[in-house]
């Protein structure tokens, strides 16, 4: 653990620890968690930097109320993150569906490890792809950031934190073990030079305050308990007014807002980045610690004359198909390497609709995909 | 494409290759300026079961941060020696363990005896990550001493500090006397074909 925090000076820091670093810059002031392999740095960091930044860090029972305090820390006002691994991350599933249609904006980290259940628990997994999309109950939107390397773990959980606060939902930071334990050298960013986003609060007298009321964003502003605007929130579906509803004329326009509110704004929120991808004949999809894999194959690839390229998902959900899609009519095969049995490969595939060939990679054992395996399979594809 | 080092440190649990990682990281890249990635694998028990980290330097970007084939391998037990000995590059540097690797896998190795420096010269046998890793700087050049010192001020707790020092030191001679005995060598007669 580094004592040093003071901008400008490289550090050697662990994925998990420029998490905390993240947090903390974003304006992250309560922290609730439970601790698990490979997540565990991520809340003992906290629990020494929290309390000296003038936060509160909690340790919880488990999962489930390591969650809910976080919901009502959020809805008193602080920004609030939990992190976790599969095991806890399935325990959380009732309490993000609550986050989500009580529009409570706070950050969720779930570093991936092997399962399904304890699994692998010192060993990496992209096996929680789906359940960060669908593992709540009911149908719902929702923001999923992946990170690659230490100093994405320090910007993607500042912009998990701006998404959450912007839009007043879950965001999930979807790391996985290589990502969170991997020591790099960062220099991070001077506070001046990063941009916070703070949640947009109610102006208007309390008593004319409609918690729910729609807006052009989608996006009702969002008063502190506490603050005196007196509201209130349920897991039931709700009127403007918070009071739970059965009419259908406020239930869709209900919905309609929740989904309406990220799919405006799926420019601000779908990120990619791309690497020699202008001229690919070959493209290589990849996200997380196998990115990483994939982008020395890539580099190996074109040693060898094969014109491959890299395409890598920052924001995994919504899925960027529009960022997609122009590369899927142009190039002849789209590889997606993955540490589980295809769980993006199914979204690329689910876009493609014929527009080239999406072949897969897959690796279950609890190992990363090294760059040889990515690049054996790209000669092979090029023949 | 730029230069790229990549060293495995590998050993048990418990016996501090994560740390002795964590610290080399910290030397190459916070102390003399590289590009540097440290990974680790271990399971589950605190003790015992196979461990290992990697440091991979570089003066570009770190695309892969694994060790893809390791320039050097340090193995502090037979069964990390037998797993990891031939994903070694063909003139790689291989260091082990004198009395915890018995079976030596190739002439090259370098075996000197860490445990038992740390235990008779350090006074704390748990100190063999940095008697190791002292002696692979020595050995290789891949860090300087001096960086290893500072390193050691900022990731080995306190109380441990003053003794890891002085096994950086133990190791740093120990390769030293072992470089000095290859240089002054000379065939003998008892070298000779016995028959």
């Amino acid at each position: 653990m580094s004592e040093k925090g003071n901008p400008g000076r490289p550090l050697l820091l662990q994925g998990n620890e420029a998490v905390v670093e993240g947090a903390l810059a974003a304006g992250c002031r309560f922290f609730a968690g439970y601790p698990i392999t490979p997540a565990t740095e991520i809340s003992e960091v906290m629990s020494v930097k929290l309390p000296a930044a003038g936060g509160v860090f909690i340790q919880m029972e488990d999962e489930i109320a390591a969650l809910g305090a976080v919901i009502g820390a959020s809805l008193a006002g602080a920004k609030a993150m939990t992190a976790t691994s599969g095991p806890g991350f399935s325990l959380m599933q009732e309490n993000l569906g609550f986050a989500i249609i009580a529009e409570v904006p706070c950050v969720i980290v779930n570093v991936m490890r092997g399962g399904p259940s304890t699994g692998l628990p010192t060993h990496v997994s992209q096996g929680d792809v789906q359940q960060a999309r669908w593992g709540t109950h009911g149908d719902h939107p929702i923001i999923v950031l992946a990170p690659a390397t230490t100093r994405d773990c320090f910007e993607l959980t500042v912009l998990a934190f701006n998404l959450a606060e912007k839009f007043r939902i879950p965001v999930i930071l979807l790391s996985d073990e290589v990502v969170a334990h991997t020591r790099e050298k960062v220099c991070l960013p001077h506070p001046s030079e990063i941009e916070v986003v703070e949640r947009l609060k109610p102006t208007m007298p309390p008593e004319w305050y409609i918690p729910y009321e729609d807006t052009p964003r989608g996006v009702p502003p969002m008063a502190s308990f506490g603050d005196g605007y007196r509201y209130h929130v349920t897991g039931l579906i709700h009127d403007v007014r918070g009071f739970p509803t059965e009419r259908p004329d406020e239930i869709v326009p209900f919905l309609n807002r929740l989904f309406r509110k990220i799919r405006q704004h799926f420019h601000e929120i779908c990120r990619v980045e791309e690497f020699l991808t202008e001229d690919a004949e070959l493209l290589v999809v990849a996200y997380g610690s196998v990115a990483r894999s994939a982008r020395r194959a890539v580099i190996d690839a074109r040693a060898r004359g094969v014109r491959a390229g890299l395409v890598r998902l920052i924001t995994l959900w919504p899925f960027p198909r529009r960022l997609l899609e122009p590369h899927l009519g142009r190039v002849r095969t789209v590889l997606v390497p993955e540490l589980n049995m295809g769980q993006m490969a199914r979204e690329v595939k689910r876009i493609n609709r014929g527009l080239t060939r999406v072949e897969t990679l897959n690796r279950i054992d609890g190992r990363l995909i090294p760059p040889e395996q990515v690049l054996d399979l790209l000669l092979k594809l090029h023949r | 494409m730029a230069e790229r080092l990549e060293i495995r440190l590998a050993g048990s649990g418990g016996q501090g290759v994560i740390l002795a990682g964590v610290v080399l990281a910290e030397a190459a890249g916070i102390h003399e300026g590289r590009e540097v990635a440290q990974t680790q694998s271990y399971g589950p028990e605190a003790r015992g079961g196979a461990a290992r980290a990697e440091v991979v330097i570089s003066d570009g970007e770190i695309d892969y941060p694994k060790a893809m084939q390791p320039d050097i391998l340090l193995c502090l037990s037979q069964r990390a020696c037998d797993a990891y000995v031939f994903d070694l590059k063909p003139d790689g540097t291989i260091l082990v363990d004198a009395e915890l690797v018995q079976h030596l896998p190739t002439t090259r190795a370098v075996a000197l005896p860490f445990a038992r420096l740390a235990r008779e010269q350090v006074g704390e046998v748990l100190m063999a990550n940095m008697v190791a890793l002292g002696a692979l700087a020595a050995l290789t050049g891949v860090v300087s001493l001096k960086s290893l010192e500072a390193a050691v001020q900022t990731r080995v707790p306190q109380g441990h500090r003053k003794k890891a020092l002085a096994a950086l030191e133990v190791g740093a001679l120990a390769a030293r006397e072992h470089l000095a005995q290859k240089e002054t060598y000379r065939p003998t007669e008892s070298d000779a074909d016995p028959l």
